[in-house]
């Protein structure tokens, strides 16, 4: 039990240390080369849900004030895994608005303008056969300083972004930022359209994967730390991309499936973490509980895209038939009516097409987001785990090593006693960063689920009603033609 | 299993459908001799109707009286006036489907047996709509069966037909048996005779361009109405699987608002209770689309046929005339069994003639008699759905206003 009690008092000492650091940076323009999240958070200069003192609330007042050795450690350098990154100067007060194609201005809310837009456009075909691929072009319109343009073209194909998503995901997601997944790999898709099908299907297939690759940016560059990463920047700007070769076999979700299962062994170790933070294990429930859910509708929101598809294409099959009958019929009045009959259920047919396109890329599209998103979220709550393994590895390892030592002790052996010291020092340096790494960790999840779950609502609040509009268009249509066809039906005598 | 009462449960039919459910034919009502079946019963495998009467006729022994007939007693009836040379005239108002609750009742049963697998909630739901899809289907084959009466009711020869009569009247069981598996090859090998035989008989040109002309429609039209029937089950059935779909998702939106900590979960259960409502009402599209134009279609599909049927009789009268001449033709040549010649080539004269009079006014009564059923199905469809769209709109913008209003 002493455990939760060390990383109870652990994270609250430290965590008043460095929120205290916290805003002494944030009223400075920070200098640091390091991309922890609270010099660049977006909201840092709106309300922001997971306040400091949120945080504070929730860590127990309980302190065992155990040894010495635990002096505060300030965190606030690059957890030695990051790759040490340029320097970036940006101000905290960076306006930053944001403003993806499906969202209007939100004026209610205090946020920053996020000044960039990113469209993926003109999909064409390069080579020929099994080895062709599809090219697309990524338009940036932006001004912001950290581009070198106020508007960027470049070409890019599908492992392009598989490659983005896969040096993003092996930088930062073990941060705790939730990094947006690329869309998903399909060889069947991709199969049809390498062998040259002209039709409809490989037609829907691009634009689907278009579409998706252009929401799959604009999430990413929402992120504000990811915003200014250089692996980014480069792949909105330069002309020439080096190939992402890894990504042959690996698409996001595949990466993600594989950081996953390396966490789930960790979760077979470690027996049980010992959660000193309810918010934590509240939210993995809640997420676990969304997943089910989100999963689940967007199978009926499928099921829904192809029974309406199929209502078009029965739709547009009775109206031939109600022709046919018409003109068949001889009483010239009722003939009419049936051929009018079936203008009417023709036009209806288009309707249902055209609803059962907004049922799809309206909700069954972002829905597979979410559900992907989703993956990630978990994938980082895996990773505070593995965290946490480690720090307590270390400080299993420390303890090894102190009995060791004090063995040595007793034994009187001069020469070896001073490497185990040496030893101890050393482990006493991993467990503090062990510790240090867990508390960054666990910071920048809360503000990273924060994020999320703003960023949620306004998504699914948006594409909803932007849907009903659509549910409401397609009855003002109907409406339209029964409006029509009513008095000739009244005409037949 | 079901004991229904015609009035029980949520009238899933439209309010129109009160009084003589003649749904599908515009029929005059007469007070010389009413009927309709004012209940019916499901029981296991078979459907009691109540068949009720009020007439002033003098046949009859009391002016108001009902009894409980089972499907093949009807199809007794039908098969008696097809089988009676006496109505060769007439378009014989084709016979009420069989009662066909099987696909509803494995429905019922697996979700009895899937009962564990869903929550409570979703399980109700479910029985509710089955049972109210039961329902429907047995008010519709109620509906059909009297039509059917009321068809002959109607018709100013077959109401006076004696077995009709014991059909109406005689209130012990008629001891109509279904047909046994011989009788029923039987009638297997006699239609792909009258088939092959209606071919020759229509192959023969008619002297008439009246009946002439009605041959050429009826064929067409016949084949016609079996597509356009076929093709609106068929639209109809994707409609009734979107809305099922919808259902699905009204749940999980459901659960959605519940369990989701932010702001979001009003939406989704505000959403949620839209998609509800919006689904009952796409269910109800589906079902009057159902009654107004697939129904129709089926009806008229029968009736073509029976249409049909008449003309091929005629055409076999017409043929026998033509070879009774021949024959007559032949015996006075001969000048041998001449006045039996004479007297069999009288009878099929005298035969063909009165087919071909009455058959003359039941064609144009027939063309009558469609006009009006489209009509008033085409506008009552129309109207329907009018309705509905206007309905869905309204909750639709309702739902909008709360939500937009909200954010």
């Amino acid at each position: 039990e002493t455990s939760k009690y060390r990383s109870l008092a652990g994270f609250s000492s430290v965590l008043f240390v460095v929120l205290s650091l916290v805003k002494v940076f944030l009223s400075q323009s920070p200098e640091a080369a390091c991309l922890s999240a609270e010099d660049i958070s977006p909201s840092s200069n709106g309300p922001r849900d997971d306040d400091p003192d949120d945080l504070f609330a929730e860590a127990t007042e309980e302190v065992s004030l155990d040894s010495p050795e635990r002096q505060p450690i300030l965190s606030d350098g690059p957890s030695p895994a990051i790759t040490p990154v340029t320097p970036v100067m940006i101000s905290p007060r960076v306006d930053v608005f944001d403003r993806s194609p499906d969202q209007d201005e939100d004026e209610e809310e205090n946020r920053d303008t996020f000044d960039i837009q990113i469209s993926v456009s003109d999909p064409e075909k390069v080579g020929d056969g099994m080895n062709a691929y599809m090219v697309y072009k990524v338009t940036t319109k932006t001004s912001l300083s950290i581009f070198s343009r106020d508007e960027v073209c470049v070409k890019r194909r599908f492992s392009d972004f598989l490659g983005l998503y896969s040096k993003l995901a092996s930088k930062y997601m073990h941060m705790g930022y939730i990094v947006p997944p690329a869309p998903e790999k399909s060889i069947v898709g991709m199969t049809k359209v390498k062998v040259g099908k002209e039709d409809l299907s490989s037609v829907e297939f691009v634009e689907k994967r278009r579409s998706a690759l252009e929401r799959y940016l604009l999430r990413t560059v929402k992120h504000p730390a990811l915003l200014k990463d250089p692996d980014v920047l480069q792949f909105l700007e330069s002309s020439e991309l080096p190939r992402a070769v890894s990504t042959q076999a690996l698409s996001g979700a595949g990466i993600l499936r594989m950081v996953n299962k390396a966490a789930d062994a960790v979760n077979k170790m470690t027996i049980k973490m010992n959660e000193s933070d309810a918010w934590f294990e509240e939210k993995q429930q809640q997420f676990e509980n969304l997943d089910v859910q989100l999963r689940k509708l967007h199978a009926s929101v499928e099921s829904l895209v192809c029974h309406r598809k199929e209502l078009s294409v029965n739709t547009a099959s009775f109206a031939k038939s109600a022709a046919m009958l018409g003109n068949s019929e001889d009483h010239t009045a009722l003939s009419r009516a049936l051929s009018q009959l079936a203008e009417v259920e023709e036009k209806i047919d288009q309707l249902h097409q055209d609803q059962s396109y907004a049922d799809f890329y309206l909700i069954s599209e972002l829905l597979g987001d979410y559900v992907r998103l989703i993956t990630a979220v978990k994938g980082v709550f895996d990773q505070r785990m593995k965290a946490w393994a480690k720090w307590q590895d270390a400080q299993v390892m420390l303890q090894r090593k102190r009995e060791a030592e004090a063995k040595l002790q007793y034994a009187n052996k001069p020469d070896k006693l001073q490497q185990a010291t040496d030893e101890i020092r050393e482990w006493e340096g991993k467990v503090q960063q062990g510790e240090r790494d867990f508390e960054q960790i666990s910071k920048n999840i809360r503000r990273e689920v924060g994020r999320f779950e703003k960023d949620r609502v306004k998504d699914f609040r948006v594409v909803i009603i932007k849907y009903l509009e659509s549910l409401v268009h397609t009855q003002q249509q109907l409406i339209k033609y029964w409006e029509a066809f009513l008095p000739e039906a009244k005409a037949i005598a | 299993m079901m004991q229904e009462g015609l009035d029980d449960g949520p009238d899933f039919l439209s309010e129109e459908d009160r009084g003589p459910r003649a749904v599908n034919v515009d029929l005059q009502t007469d007070a010389t001799l009413q009927v309709d079946i004012s209940d019916a019963l499901s029981e296991r495998d078979k459907v009691k109707f109540t068949v009720h009467t009020k007439s002033t006729l003098p046949n009859f022994k009391q002016n108001e009286f009902s009894v409980v007939r089972q499907h093949e007693e009807f199809i007794w009836l039908h098969d008696s006036f097809v089988e009676n040379e006496e109505y060769a005239g007439y378009i014989i108002p084709p016979a009420p489907p069989r009662p066909d609750f099987d696909a509803s009742r494995e429905k019922l049963q697996k979700l009895g047996e899937g009962e564990g697998s869903m929550t409570k909630e979703e399980f109700t739901k479910m029985k509710q709509e089955l049972e109210a899809e039961y329902l429907a289907i047995f008010k519709k084959t109620v509906a059909m069966h009297e039509v059917f009466l009321c068809r002959v009711a109607a018709h100013p020869v077959l109401r006076k037909d004696l077995n009709f009569h014991v059909f109406l009247e005689y209130n012990q069981d008629l001891s109509v048996r279904g047909k046994n598996k011989k009788e029923r090859l039987e009638d297997f090998f006699k239609n792909v005779v009258k088939s092959a035989d209606g071919v020759l008989v229509a192959g023969v040109k008619d002297v008439d361009d009246f009946f002439e002309h009605e041959k050429t429609f009826l064929l067409e039209y016949h084949n016609r109405v079996k597509e356009a029937s076929a093709k609106s089950d068929r639209k109809i059935r994707s409609h009734k699987n979107a809305a099922d779909d919808i259902n699905r998702i009204a749940s999980t939106l459901y659960t959605l608002g519940t369990q989701d900590s932010t702001d979001l979960c009003k939406f989704f259960l505000k959403v949620s209770e839209l998609f509800e409502k919006t689904r009952k009402i796409e269910a109800r599209v589906a079902a009057d689309e159902d009654l107004k134009l697939a129904d129709l279609l089926k009806y008229y599909l029968r009736e073509s046929q029976a249409a049909k049927d008449l003309l091929y009789r005629r055409g076999r009268a017409l043929v026998d005339y033509e070879n009774a001449n021949k024959a007559l033709d032949k015996a006075r040549a001969k000048n041998k069994d001449v006045l039996q010649a004479e007297t069999t080539q009288q009878v099929c004269c005298q035969k063909f003639e009165k087919i071909s009079e009455s058959a003359k006014q039941e064609l144009i009564d027939f063309k009558t008699r469609r006009v009006a059923a489209f009509r008033k199905n085409l506008v009552e469809l129309a109207e329907l759905e009018l309705k509905h769209a206007k309905g869905n709109l309204q909750l639709l913008q309702s739902c909008l206003g709360v939500l937009k209003g909200d954010t």
